[in-house]
């Protein structure tokens, strides 16, 4: 089994996030579970999501604590919290930010990657400028650095259930998946 | 076709599927994607229902008794706070021998104020005349919406159904969501045997002396009395029809077990892993997954545990005073008139208020269970902060 730590801040699409990668995964045959914090979520609060991915049916209704691998939509939230509790070793955290992986020194540990999905996203009007909506290019780089899942599946999943300007959407993810910085 | 759905809109699209004609419902946490859904169904001629936005949850119930004895289909939905404001007309809607269909999300009861899984708001209701069933997973909430109407109209008595707030209800898994024509050739369109009619006007809910009260409560018992065998028969029919059939309860490794593990709802889900994981290191451990609570499967349960060694029951709910609800049900059929079982039986009580089931705590609850060869306290209380 696969699990997934999905963080962000309250309104930047987290829980869609983890519902679009469990789509990518269940388009590729295999089983999936996906799930918000259980809880109140206030705009701009830190909140995860979770996905769990396994070639049988899951039975396990638990909380993720030590996820294989960790995505960050907001690199503020690197310094707010602990995004690396429970990391699995050899696992990944992919981040949302302008810099290199190499400079987030704290996190040396594990395997870094960066992708600028706010930039892309605000390049495809995905949200506002001070606000971008960065879920679908983060699930393109993804899909890039873990090869988990193939970017089709994922560029499918967004193309059918993301509500609002899915063609944009499709070309952010395109675009993190080929930019994704490793 | 198989999707990807979340809890309550699986409930959703089972209420659809089942062509549900009057929808009555007031909104609370976790349950509220369950009506938005149908009320963009309904605005959208997707559905052809009506959709009553109502000021309570006191009259939705109302409402869905008005039209359902009105011969409609009606259906609501609740959680909670919103069950618990419910009570009056729970009882008024059984005894007006109403086949509605409620769906609960399972939500503990405040104060404190907590909006997290429990089953006590759901079995506080135990009483009211309404049949209650428990979903493990979200195919199984799809499923047993659309068979909740069969087996209600059948009896002409009302049914709840019951999901794990957020476990199920804002968790996304993959349901297959039969074709139209398969539900269509399952469910009839309901037919009452009286309704409101004005071309042929009777008096409904009218007042009735200890002359004949008395005889409609046997008629009612009755009717729960015949429960098990519709469920079950409604179970098999879905299955042929659709390909998934389900009964009033489900054995798992049972037949040989030193141990058996009773659950409802998610605890199930989770316990199933458990048994899987125990069952490869070759230690006998079984688990009875007890879906239809109300009528309690009495004669079933008998039947599977009156040999077993050792019961371990596992409860998220306590009914103050006295222990877990499924504990007590469960004790109670297990002492009938064709014998009492000389089981051990344990009573565990966990993850009250959503407080956090993992697998090692289903284990913990194995391992004392193996261990002890009787309970050290009447009430086992798991993870408990002292």
């Amino acid at each position: 089994m696969i699990e997934i730590r999905i963080h962000g801040r309250g309104g930047q699409g987290a829980v869609i996030a983890s519902k679009l990668l469990a789509m990518a995964f269940f388009k590729e045959g295999k089983f999936v579970q996906s799930f918000p914090t259980f809880g109140v979520e206030r705009r701009g609060a830190p909140v995860a999501a979770f996905v769990r991915i396994d070639d049988k049916q899951i039975l396990v209704r638990s909380q993720i604590y030590e996820p294989d691998h960790i995505i960050v939509l907001d690199p503020t939230l690197i310094d707010a919290v602990d995004v690396t509790q429970g990391l699995k070793p050899g696992g990944w955290i992919l981040i949302n930010s302008t810099q290199k992986p190499e400079e987030f020194g704290n996190l040396k540990k594990f395997k870094v990657s960066v992708v600028d999905a706010s930039d892309i996203a605000a390049r495809h009007r995905l949200g506002s400028k001070s606000h971008p909506i960065v879920n679908t290019a983060i699930l393109g780089a993804f899909a890039k650095i873990t090869g988990l899942v193939k970017i089709d599946s994922v560029l499918a999943a967004v193309g059918e259930e993301v509500p609002v300007h899915p063609e944009e959407n499709m070309k952010a993810s395109k675009e993190a998946y080929e930019s994704v910085v490793v | 076709m198989k999707k990807v759905l979340m809890g309550n809109h699986a409930v959703s699209y089972g209420a659809r599927l089942a062509r549900v004609e009057v929808i009555a419902a007031y909104p609370i946490t976790p349950q509220t994607q369950i009506v938005e859904e149908l009320s963009e169904l309904c605005a959208n001629g997707e559905l052809d229902a009506k959709f009553i936005k109502v000021e309570s949850e006191h009259s939705a119930m109302a409402s869905c008794m008005g039209s359902s004895a009105a011969g409609a289909r009606a259906f609501t939905a609740t959680s909670s706070q919103g069950l618990a404001l419910m009570h009056e007309l729970l009882h008024f809607a059984s005894g007006s021998r109403l086949p509605i269909v409620l769906a609960n999300v399972n939500r503990a009861m405040g104060p404190g104020w907590n909006i997290w899984t429990e089953q006590t708001d759901s079995l506080a209701q135990r009483d009211t005349g309404w049949l209650q069933f428990y979903c493990e997973n979200n195919q199984e909430v799809l499923d047993t919406v659309i068979q909740s109407f069969k087996i209600a109209e059948q009896l002409a008595l009302p049914v709840m159904m019951v999901l794990d707030a957020f476990i199920l209800s804002h968790t996304y898994e993959i349901v297959d969501v039969p074709e139209r024509e398969l539900i269509d050739k399952f469910l009839p369109p309901y037919m009452p045997e009286f309704k409101m009619d004005v071309d042929d006007p009777h008096a409904f809910g009218a007042l009735v002396t200890p002359d004949n009260y008395y005889e409609i409560r046997y008629k009612m018992q009755k009717s729960m009395e015949k429960a098990p065998q519709i469920v079950t028969q409604t179970g098999v029919e879905y299955g042929e029809i659709v390909g998934r059939s389900y009964d009033v309860l489900e054995t798992y490794f049972c037949d040989d077990a030193e141990l058996v593990l009773v659950a409802a709802g998610t605890l199930v889900s989770n316990s199933r892993a458990v048994v899987q994981e125990y069952r490869s290191k070759g230690i006998k451990l079984g688990l009875l997954k007890i879906r239809m609570f109300r009528p309690f499967p009495t004669e079933q349960v008998r039947k599977i545990l009156l040999h077993i060694p050792k019961i371990a029951v596992i409860d998220r709910n306590i009914s103050f005073g006295a222990s877990g609800i499924f504990f007590q049900e469960l004790k109670a059929a297990l002492y009938g008139r064709d014998g009492v079982s000389e089981a051990r039986i344990f009573g565990f009580i966990i993850g009250l208020g959503g407080r956090d089931v993992r697998l090692q705590d289903i284990a913990e609850i194995v391992d004392y269970a193996l261990e002890e060869e009787k309970p050290k306290e009447d009430i086992i209380w798991m993870g408990l902060k002292r």
